[in-house]
């Protein structure tokens, strides 16, 4: 007999070891997340995907799916503090939408079109953070950076290099490369690694590639990010989406 | 509901784009016309605020005379509305946050290429500038955001249509963009 | 430098897990981590440079840019600041001629912040080079900098400036009766193992840091795993300001800690134990190495313990000041020489802990009394206490009361019985279990010690009515602010926020909606964190909102909004490079139109 946790009403079968995450995908169900990626080792730090199962909060992406688990997920309370964790992500970093080569295709800014967040809410941290374009194809705008550790597992877990990692402490956390010198140039990632393509924020872009597709005509102008996510995950076809998402959707799937 | 609805606009830190964006409602502009009058705004050159029922804001606070507007408007309109990226976050000009003041203020007016007879602008009649590009709901509280680089025609057309007519304002997800 | 690297990363067996005892050596022999050294310790340990980066960066007593030759830190903790604390370190700052946070520019002296030193009870605490300063005052803080500025060295200076007095008051159950040596192994084995097992489930131990999870289901959860490699961990990082108790119980019971662990490995079957003992007790560090010594010589540990058949043996590790690494898997991860981060959960450490191995973790208190209940039994301990909360509790009192130090109670003890035994009389209320716990109010002195009512890690800290609540739930905000991981979200901007919106209210900028906008944060904070820091970091906002909202209300100007920066203040950079000084180039907080 098949296993299964309901989420919202709708009952959904689960393999043992799947996280409520997992089985969530894999039903064409979709939980809001931006440090969760299907392909790596789950994080569970950003919160976005927080859900309730039996009335107590946990993470989906790293709660193992369960016998009888009674999951709320899509709520309008869930959503409504999804949209203030998005918040935070907006006030500690600097998140420059207009001047950001990644609009349009950007998690970060698709998961607040989703959660229909208008404002940033909290007061700006203003923190001054740097830029890393001494690598000649790619380049780090730590101002972007959440943190996800997206780019550090999949150099880890991919690319079978340690390009990456996080420093620091509390609300100094940074990333930091695998160089003496502290510099991009000297590490050994390449722009065709899946850790230069993962990024969900404009954070780690691939440069002289920004404007090949205009404003206006990109992945999230046109597509929520729940039926994107969905497609990328394989639950749904990626027919009803433009050929390029299933490219930038999830960050690119170089070597595959 | 007796009169028209009275809508003051302005822009701060900003560069009018906002409103170039609204101007861009075309011929619905006339519709509009028959339901809002408007007060201090670049469509009327009035140069203070009179009792509104919406104020719109464009741009983020830069310097002590942003403030001071600001204050107009939060003293005068009924609802006050945050319009576009840099009154929601400063947007552009916030971008200098991360440079000292005084290095901006040094390089435009001291040691900048081509800068003759280096001095700092003192005239009282100067607004003296923030150390900092502030959005506006850090200064004053705010009742709605209408984000977007600038927001389309139709955030503004929507968001009137709605308020005017009395329901709460909703941005539907195509309306909503950041950039 | 590389050869110095080189020996102490060989002296470590070139074993990852010592990154931090191998930085620590480093730290202490160049003043901080050269760049030079991070490159050399990571290419002999085979670990990342990241890695090594990130634990540098991640721990406070680790630095990567020098510190001065005397490294002074001065306690931060409310019972510090209630003690003089700021005065003293405006007086140390001026008389060192050092910021607050800086390096004198001889590089001889520096001074800082830093998280409660577990001194509170003969405070204003610091730390000199990692050593306890107890009891500061003016004519102290004269004397240390005249030998600072001598050049004297630290292990010259009076033996009395280190002193730390155990302050041991009321001693009950378990600290009135310590056991002897090895009385707890054989009476484990002559008992049988699991039949002991049966005594401490039987005793209704619960652990002892404060959440009170059943000491002998862990034990039995752990035992159970179909891994056989398993460990036992002692948690001495007790950080929570205001306790003490774990650093007086390493001091004068560790014999029977040490006992602890090795029943529990015994019963569990580990072969290895290691201690965590907080960077703050460096001073404990040797004693506790020679205490081991001797309990192998005395054939209390090592291979064949008492003839009985048990292998075990216990090393410790210093922690390097991070509040978070009492959290149990976050202490795993800096055992194994990594950020102090804690793990995803499930999996639990019982099943899979330091190394990926089944492994318990508890707290000393919970060791010291598993060692005496496997002396005298489960009932003999489950005959004091309450029907839920069994046995003692050991308490650190600090603040205002006559006599600050450790008392030992029988749960269900009320909470004025307490106070009436260390001298506290006009109470304006009592924060137990440290920030992290709950602040009671004066209406409350009847309520009980116990895991149903009032749960404790060990932290009774007591105020007086000249106290100022904001002060103090001002002072923990920062505190969590200054000690969240940053692994999550919520916490990680959410304490940052906190800070600032407290700030914001209590420093008389909070107008209308600023408390709704606080509660908000803290719920958020609270709701969603990744673990017990964050969950807890909002508990000293929200037990004092909720027993004294009209001060919080009362702190409210009666306008609707405004900033939370200094907008005069934020001109001053334009006005002194225009040379202006005339009215246009002021701003008013508030405009004078506000409604």
């Amino acid at each position: 007999m098949t296993k299964t946790i309901a989420i919202d009403g709708k009952t959904i079968p689960f393999e043992d070891g799947q996280t409520i995450m997992d089985a969530a995908l894999a039903a064409d169900v979709y939980i809001p997340h931006l440090c969760h990626h299907p392909e790596f080792t789950p994080h569970g730090s950003c919160k976005l995907c927080s859900v309730k199962v039996n009335g107590r909060i946990c993470s989906a992406c790293t709660f193992p799916a369960a016998e009888g688990q009674d999951i709320i997920n899509n709520s309008d309370e869930l959503n409504g503090d999804r949209k203030r964790i998005t918040q935070m992500l907006f006030v500690e970093g600097n998140h420059f939408c207009p001047s950001c080569e990644k609009s349009g295709n950007c998690p970060l800014q698709a998961v607040a079109y989703y959660l229909n967040m208008l404002d940033n809410h909290f007061p700006f941290f203003f923190q001054t953070r740097q830029l890393d374009a001494s690598h000649p194809d790619v380049l780090i705008d730590h101002n972007r950076c959440i943190f996800c550790t997206l780019c550090v597992r999949a150099s880890q877990q991919q690319d079978g290099k340690d390009v990456f990692g996080i420093a620091g402490r509390g609300i100094n956390k940074h990333l930091i490369v695998n160089a003496e010198s502290g510099q991009l140039k000297d590490t050994d990632l390449d722009a065709a690694d899946k850790a230069a393509h993962v990024c969900p924020t404009g954070a780690i872009l691939i440069k002289r590639t920004g404007y090949q597709v205009p404003i206006g005509q990109r992945i999230y102008d046109h597509h929520q990010i729940d039926a994107v996510s969905l497609a990328a995950s394989g639950s749904r076809p990626s027919a009803a989406l433009p050929p390029f998402v299933a490219v930038v959707a999830e960050g690119g799937r170089h070597g595959r | 509901m007796g009169g028209k609805i009275r809508v003051a606009t302005t822009s701060l830190a900003g560069c009018f784009g906002c409103h170039m964006s609204f101007l861009d409602i075309d011929e619905r502009m006339i519709e509009l016309a028959q339901l809002v009058e408007f007060d201090r705004s670049p469509f009327t050159d009035i140069e203070h605020c009179g009792p509104c029922d919406i104020g719109l804001i464009e741009g983020g606070v830069c310097n002590s005379e942003n403030v001071h507007t600001l204050r107009e408007f939060r003293k005068n309109c009924k609802t006050l509305v945050a319009v576009g990226a840099c009154a929601i976050n400063g947007g552009l000009p916030a971008l200098r946050n991360f440079i000292p003041l005084e290095e901006c203020l040094a390089e435009a007016y001291l040691d900048g290429i081509g800068v003759e007879n280096p001095q700092i602008p003192s005239d009282v009649e100067l607004p003296l500038l923030l150390d900092k590009v502030h959005p506006i709901h850090e200064i004053v509280k705010i009742d709605y955001f209408l984000p977007g680089c600038p927001p389309s025609a139709d955030v503004f057309w929507k968001f009137l249509t709605d308020l005017i007519a009395g329901r709460e304002p909703q941005l539907p997800y195509e309306l909503v963009r950041y950039d | 430098m590389q050869d110095f690297i080189a020996s102490v990363v060989a002296g470590h067996g070139y074993q990852p897990t010592r990154l931090m005892m191998i930085l620590r050596a480093i730290q202490e022999q160049y003043l901080h981590i050269p760049d030079a050294a991070i490159a050399q310790v990571a290419r002999l340990l085979a670990i990342s440079l990241t890695q090594v980066i990130g634990v540098v960066e991640f721990y406070h007593f680790f630095h990567r840019t020098p510190r001065g030759r005397y490294d002074v830190l001065i306690s931060d903790s409310i019972t510090d600041r209630m003690l003089g604390k700021q005065e003293l370190m405006a007086y140390f700052s001026e008389k060192l001629g050092v910021a607050v946070g800086g390096v004198r520019v001889d590089g001889r002296v520096s001074l800082d912040n830093t998280s409660c030193t577990g001194l509170c009870d003969q405070g204003p605490a610091g730390l000199v080079n990692g050593l306890p300063l107890t009891r500061l005052d003016q004519a102290r803080v004269d004397a240390i900098c005249e030998a600072i500025n001598a050049g004297k060295a630290v292990n010259e200076w009076p033996s009395e400036w280190f002193a730390v007095a155990d302050n041991l008051l009321k001693p009950g159950l378990l600290l009135n009766a310590p056991i002897s040596g090895g009385a707890a192994i054989q009476a484990a084995y002559h008992r049988g193992l699991p039949e002991t097992l049966a005594e401490v489930d039987q005793s209704g131990l619960r652990g002892r840091g404060g959440a009170g999870f059943k000491t002998a289901m862990k034990w039995r959860f752990c035992s159970e795993e179909p891994e056989t490699e398993r460990y036992v961990v002692c948690n001495a990082d007790e950080g929570e300001p205001g306790t003490f108790k774990d650093r007086v119980l390493l001091n004068s019971y560790a014999h029977q800690v040490f006992e602890g662990m090795t029943v529990a490995a015994a019963i569990i079957g580990a072969k290895r134990g290691l201690v965590y003992l907080r960077g703050e007790y460096l001073f404990l560090h040797q004693k506790l190495l020679d205490m081991l010594a001797q309990r192998r010589q005395s054939h209390l540990l090592g291979n064949n313990i008492l003839g009985l058949g048990q292998d075990f043996d216990i090393e410790i590790c210093l922690g390097a000041g991070a509040y978070i690494c009492g959290e149990e898997s976050a202490l795993i991860e800096s055992l194994e020489g990594r950020m102090g981060i804690p793990r995803n959960r499930p999996p639990y450490p019982v099943s899979s802990g330091y190394l990926g191995k089944p492994t318990v973790v508890n707290n000393v208190e919970t060791f010291l009394a598993a060692a005496a209940i496997a002396v005298k039994g489960g009932d003999w301990f489950a005959g004091h206490g309450t029907d839920k909360s069994k046995g003692s509790k050991i308490l650190s009192i600090c603040g205002d009361c006559q006599r600050p130090g450790i008392y030992e109670y029988p749960f269900g003890t009320t909470i004025q019985t307490i106070l009436d035994d260390c001298g506290a009389d006009d109470v304006l209320g009592v924060q137990i279990g440290g920030p992290s716990g709950t602040f009671i109010s004066n209406q409350e002195l009847n309520r009980k010690l116990a895991f149903e009512d009032l749960a404790t890690g060990g932290s009774f800290i007591v105020f007086n009515n000249q106290r100022d609540i904001f002060k103090i739930v001002q002072n923990f905000s920062h505190f969590f602010a200054h000690e969240s991981c940053g692994f999550c979200t919520p916490c990680r901007v959410g304490t940052a926020l906190l800070k600032k919106q407290v700030d914001k209210i209590f420093d008389g900028h909070g107008s209308a909606g600023d408390v709704v906008a606080l509660e908000e944060i803290c719920q958020l904070v609270k709701s969603y964190s990744h673990c017990g820091l964050g969950q807890t970091a909002a508990n000293p906002v929200l037990s004092t909102l909720q027993r004294y909202p009209e001060l919080y209300q009362e702190k409210l100007k009666k306008i609707s909004y405004e900033p939370g920066f200094d907008l005069d203040g934020a001109l001053e950079t334009a006005r002194r490079m225009a040379h202006r000084n005339d009215a246009a180039a002021h701003l008013a907080q508030i405009g004078e139109d506000h409604d």
